[in-house]
């Protein structure tokens, strides 16, 4: 199956937002932001800026028509600074020049003179501060308290887990084209296109139907664009709005890096009891997330990891409490994963701990504690079609974990300065966006008179290749070739209330909704042809790479003919349609429900190697049977897991985002910030299917796939952690992530 | 100044008055349009800007991948610019291909660069193997795909060039053949022996900056760097490694991939490849030279601290004044050198290694490849009779200049090589150094990687004289 982004790819054809031809007059905007974590604004001295060589026009909040405001979930957010500033990086004016290089020489004559306030860091120091976006969160079952009672051994601990810079290539960008009566449109390299709509809306103070949003495609998303794209298209469109000129915005990689928000830091505390036979009878939690300076995504993110505190096992007692604090740096944002990583490597790290006290193995608590069907999860969904043991075993006959292992021994008897490590990695996670609301999708699908077909849904393409997986379903229920179809840009004046590509949803919610729009014209179709055959019913009918078939026998109508017969005859070629997942609900007086419609479920293992002098390390291979559902496109759901899993290799081991004590970021360019390159991918990955695993919710029986994966690479850190135990059994390790060389080398020699 | 500067652009030749000092990612995507070549960091870290670049060299054409991020314009005058529009033919190129075939792109964004990389691996390699192909690609970032769909590419196209071209093929028609380049690279000769330079490089006089590479300086500066009046000394003289009397010669001028390519080099330092893939991507040793990295007095100059174990000497030229310092003198205090602001360093000399050589590098960052330096240290000894009989140690990394280790290396000189002598001379190095804390460690950190890396030196090079003891 073809992917026909990819032909654009490659000759460097693609269209992103910084690509498309500008429009005659267009100028550019540069956001003047916050040098300082927290104070408030006292003065503004523009200086001569108006007679600066470029200048045209400068924007500040007074500016603002409705509301300003960006706040999604919580309405906390500002989109420039009126009297305070919460973090570096906040946009307080917006410099429009002749050109983007102008506009940056003007900003810097601006001078803003502030009166400087404490500046908070630490979500726990904020948390004892109050310092909250909103109140605790807890999700429990069974009873705790009276479960530690029965448990043999209990162990207790804290984990740290660091932030994560999203790093999609193309930066934050937007281009708004004043357009008649006051409307705007906006091309955005956003994954909530209605988002910006809405937000720009109330921003301009105009009706959302004056808004249109266009996505073509993003050079990598991740997450980071889901709501945090919005701040830049909207300032765009209000600087379009006040000079009635088109506008362009682009953060260079400097600005993005030091204005946008990362994966959440998590700081948590754990108590974890388990029976003599290594049952995990209770598991207690506390997540101090550092959500930054406003809440953007994080009360929704902290949810997620409340979901995902027991990872792919069943514990009878649980008592999670999520805790969403207020610092001051950029407001952290969805990152692939969305808070569930964060809960999972709390839930192996328990367990590794507790491994150390009872001595049973790490795989034994693992395998003893899977999933089973029926078990019901600790916010009250019951598992269904649970692929946890599966997995596991399937993983375990066909990597063979005890030949692993024992090759893993033998590398270390053999060698003293290099060791080896393996660890295992079953992963569960749900899908759904856990607000239920957002799960609806629509899709319009038009066949033109000349049998070509034009889809237009909500899902923002981003690399992840939902395109090429909607073609996929439209080509498989039309059943023509690929070649036929278009996948149009995500455009709200063709699709509106779209729901943000994310969650993994995207495939799910606009595929469905695409299925249904095909079988809607298919329907209108084969009745055309049971008439043009001159037969009363249509139920013979098929269509078959594009031909039209009657009881299994060809006939003279082609896909085209067909088309066009049905045109002349004025038969409706176009459909919209539209999906919400069934089934879902989710009671929040009580946190129970069944927020997902289903599970991915897969299991990991994965093999390092570390040099023991300089303590750097290698992933040598990571092997993986994972629950694709009937993948739509197989090489894009096998770049998916690759893909994923190295983003999560990158949390745990290089990507480490530090702060310095006044706010300021220090991982603040590619040269200080390291992703992984080539040569730090694992050497081997090896990826299997698990069998006969059709999901009943998927369209066409598929799985999402976008998020799960990058759980696998927590499995990384913990192979680490056993290779240094086996140079230095004593080795003094805290559970911090990443694992940086620094952080191994002084475990490994610390006295 | 606004000089005319000529090149070749993909199939056509220009002419520009754009600022020399403006990066050519600029130049492409801003003035021509030509926007599939695209900015990620503009700091040379990722790759996504990388062109082919072309240069008359005795006659025949070599090409290379350059990050035209930090490429200034002033450098392109006379050059072949190709970027992935100008690769482009009917249908795909092989590359291509199997980048579709592999689904080995997902977002997009950083492809052209990885076809850019490719392209001229293909272009200016006679074997091909896949080592040496993912090193080609070693300074392109991606993202999305986790490598692995783009290393099964690479070894599909090395499968199909093997099977496909015939030995002896004159090499840009088998590639033209082979669909790797389009038709026009065979004009391209032609028209690189025409360009006219308007401005013979004269002696230009109150210059504001010295460009070798620019590899460097363009990731600091290159705001201020547009219109300023820049001498380019990048490739205006034909730069050499050769040897004299008892030394090797090396001009300033010399980018690290010729060093590194060089079978002097390769004789006297054998590991210089190994070394060099964790000093620096492709792209960047294509344009970074010798003498820019020493000026520029990094700290942590990965080529300035191999120099220093080489006690090597550096020739200071202005006008028809000449004057020899050795490395070790010409560091006075962070980015503060014995050396005036129109001093050229013109050659970089250092001493035949005999055969009694013993020499090693060592590199640690966060990221093992593709990474500024945490620690890095050389060490070169010579070792004759059971004994060193001189011994030069430097480190980066760890003090305001790149350092010599004078005291460290006195104290070797004499001694027979055990595992006390590395603990001895351990406890000497520590008092040598004064490193900080930063972004790239602690200060305990670097502390225990410069015992480690003395460690790692001896086990290196003498692993049937040190016990692995050393490392409890």
């Amino acid at each position: 199956m073809k992917n026909a982004d990819l032909e654009k790819h490659v000759k460097g054809e693609s269209l992103f937002v910084d690509d498309i031809p500008e429009p005659a007059g267009t100028l550019y905007a540069y956001v003047l932001d916050s040098p300082i974590a927290h104070g408030i604004i006292k003065s503004i001295d523009f200086g001569d800026i108006k007679s600066a060589e470029g200048f045209i026009d400068v924007l500040t909040w007074h500016d603002i028509e409705g509301e300003n405001q960006v706040g999604g979930i919580i309405h906390d957010e500002v989109l420039l600074a009126e009297k305070e500033v919460h973090f570096i990086g906040e946009p307080i004016a917006v410099i429009v020049a002749d050109s983007a290089r102008n506009a940056k020489l003007i900003a810097k004559r601006i001078s803003i003179e502030f009166e400087k306030l404490p500046v908070v860091l630490d979500p726990r120091e904020a948390f004892s501060k109050k310092l909250l976006i909103k109140p605790p969160v807890i999700f429990q079952n069974g009873n705790v308290e009276n479960a530690w009672k029965e448990c043999s051994f209990i162990a207790e601990g804290t984990v740290e887990s660091g932030g994560q810079e999203h790093l999609y290539l193309e930066t934050q960008c937007a281009l708004a084209v004043p357009k008649e009566s006051d409307s705007i449109k906006i091309y955005s390299s956003t994954q909530g296109p209605t988002v910006v709509q809405r937000t720009a809306a109330k921003v301009l103070n105009l009706p959302m139907n004056k808004i249109e949003v266009d996505v073509l495609r993003l050079g990598g998303g991740f997450g980071g664009k889901e709501d945090q794209a919005t701040h830049w298209a909207v300032l765009a469109a209000l600087a379009a709005k006040k000079t009635k000129r088109p506008v362009k915005l682009v953060l260079s990689r400097l600005q993005d890096l030091r204005v946008t928000g990362k994966r959440h830091p998590y700081s948590s505390d754990y108590k974890i009891g388990l029976t003599d036979d290594g049952k995990i009878l209770a598991f207690q939690v506390t997540y101090f997330q550092d959500a930054g300076a406003c809440a953007d995504l994080s009360p929704a993110i902290l949810e997620r990891t409340l979901f995902h505190v027991a990872n792919s096992y069943h514990i009878p007692n649980i008592l999670a409490t999520g805790i969403s604090c207020k610092t001051n740096i950029p407001p952290n944002t969805a990152f692939r994963g969305f808070g569930g990583p964060q809960a999972m490597f709390v839930m192996e790290s328990a367990i590794y701990n507790a491994s150390v006290i009872s001595g049973i193995p790490v795989k034994l608590i693992q395998k003893n504690n899977l999933l089973d069907e029926g078990d019901e999860f600790h916010y009250g969904q019951i598992a269904e079609n649970v692929n946890a043991r599966k997995c596991w075993n399937y993983a375990d006959e066909i990597y063979s974990f005890e030949k692993m292992e024992s090759e893993v021994h033998k590398f270390n008897e053999d060698n003293k300065i290099t060791k080896r490590g393996i660890a295992y990695m079953p992963v569960c996670f749900g899908i759904s966006f856990t607000s239920t609301f957002l799960n609806q999708a629509s899709a319009l699908i038009h066949v033109y008179s000349d049998g070509s077909v034009g889809v237009s849904t909500a899902a923002i393409e981003m690399g992840q290749g939902v395109n090429a997986k909607i073609i996929s379903i439209v080509s498989q229920t039309f059943s023509i070739n690929s070649d036929k179809i278009r996948i149009e840009s995500t455009n709200t004046t063709r699709i509106a209330n779209t729901s943000a590509t994310a969650a993994s949803s995207g495939a799910d919610l606009n595929g469905n909704a695409a299925l249904i729009a095909c079988k809607n014209i298919l329907e209108r179709l084969k009745k055309s042809a049971a008439e043009e055959l001159s037969l009363n019913d249509y139920s013979s009918i098929s269509i078959k790479e594009d031909w039209i078939y009657n009881k299994d026998i060809k006939t003279d109508l082609s896909w085209e003919l067909l088309v066009n017969k049905s045109y002349m005859k004025r038969i409706n070629l176009s459909s919209h349609a539209f999906y919400a997942t069934p089934q879902i609900y989710f009671d929040r007086t009580i946190n129970k429900g069944r927020p997902f419609a289903y599970h991915v479920y897969g299991t990991a293992a994965t093999v390092v190697e570390l040099d023991c002098i300089l303590g750097r390390y290698q992933v040598e291979s990571v092997s993986i049977v994972h629950d694709y559902g009937k993948s739509l496109h197989h090489n894009v759901d096998v770049g998916q897991v690759e893909g994923g899993l190295l983003q999560g290799i990158g949390w745990m081991t290089l990507e480490e985002i530090k702060y310095s004590d006044s706010g300021d970021l220090l991982s603040n360019s590619l040269s200080t910030y390291k992703i992984p390159d080539i040569y730090s991918a694992p050497r081997e990955i090896n990826i299997h299917f698990l069998k006969n695993s059709e999901n009943p919710f998927g369209p066409l029986k598929s799985k999402a796939i976008g998020e799960p994966p990058l759980m696998y690479g927590i499995g990384t850190y913990f192979a680490l952690l056993n290779a240094m135990r086996a140079f230095n059994p004593n080795v003094h390790y805290q559970i911090s992530a990443p694992l940086t060389p620094e952080k191994v080398l002084l475990a490994l020699y610390k006295k | 100044m606004k000089e005319q500067i000529n090149f070749i652009l993909n199939d056509k030749p220009v002419s520009t008055t754009a600022f020399k000092g403006l990066v050519l990612l600029d130049f492409l995507r801003k003035e021509k349009r030509l926007t599939g070549t695209k900015e990620v960091c503009k700091e040379g870290d990722c790759g996504a800007c990388a062109i082919v670049l072309g240069e008359l060299i005795n006659g025949e054409i070599l090409y290379k991948t350059v990050n035209s991020c930090l490429y200034p314009l002033g450098n392109v005058e006379g050059k072949h610019v190709v970027t992935i529009e100008g690769l482009n033919q009917n249908g795909f190129t092989p590359i291509q291909k199997y980048i579709i075939d592999e689904s080995a792109s997902q977002c997009g964004f950083c492809t052209p660069g990885f076809i850019i990389s490719l392209t001229t691996y293909f272009l200016s390699n006679k074997e091909y193997d896949i080592d040496t192909a993912i090193d080609a690609i070693g300074g392109n970032i991606c993202r999305c795909t986790g490598y692995l769909s783009i290393k099964r590419s690479v070894a599909k196209m090395l499968d199909y060039i093997a099977a496909n071209r015939s030995v002896g093929d004159p090499d840009i028609d088998s590639l033209i053949r082979l669909k790797i380049i389009p038709e026009y690279f065979k004009n391209i000769h032609r028209a690189l022996s025409l360009i006219d330079n308007p401005n013979p490089i004269r002696e230009k006089t109150n210059y504001e900056k010295i460009i070798g590479g620019g590899t460097d300086l363009y990731v600091q500066q290159a705001d201020s760097l547009l219109d300023k009046n820049i001498l380019f000394v990048g490739k205006k003289n034909r730069s050499e490694i050769t040897l004299s009397k008892n030394e090797v010669k090396i001009s300033g001028s010399i980018t690290f991939e010729e060093f590194n390519q060089s079978s002097l080099i390769k004789t006297y330092l054998p590991q210089i490849n190994d070394y060099m893939k964790l000093i620096a991507s492709l792209p960047i040793r294509n344009t970074a030279t010798l003498a820019g990295n020493i000026i520029n007095a990094s700290p942590i100059g990965d080529m300035s601290i191999i120099l220093l174990a080489l006690d090597s000497r550096v020739v200071l030229t202005k006008g028809k004044s000449r004057r020899k310092v050795f490395l070790k003198d010409l560091y006075k205090g962070y980015k503060s050198l014995d050396r005036s602001i129109d001093e050229l360093v013109s050659e970089i000399r250092f001493k035949i290694p005999g055969e009694n050589n013993k020499f090693n590098f060592e590199k640690v960052s966060k990221r093992t490849h593709l990474d500024i330096a945490t620690v890095n240290s050389a060490i070169n000894l010579v070792y004759k009779n059971k004994k060193i009989f001189s011994a030069s140690l430097s480190f980066g990394g760890v003090a305001p200049v790149p350092l010599y280790l004078k005291k460290t290396s006195e104290y070797l000189v004499d001694k027979e090589i055990d595992t006390s002598l590395v603990i001895e001379i351990i406890s000497i190095a520590q008092s040598e150094i004064s490193p900080i804390t930063d972004i790239r460690g602690s200060v305990q950190y670097k502390r225990l990687l410069v015992s480690q890396i003395i460690k790692k030196h001896f086990i290196t090079l003498f692993p049937e004289l040190i016990s692995h003891e050393v490392l409890k």
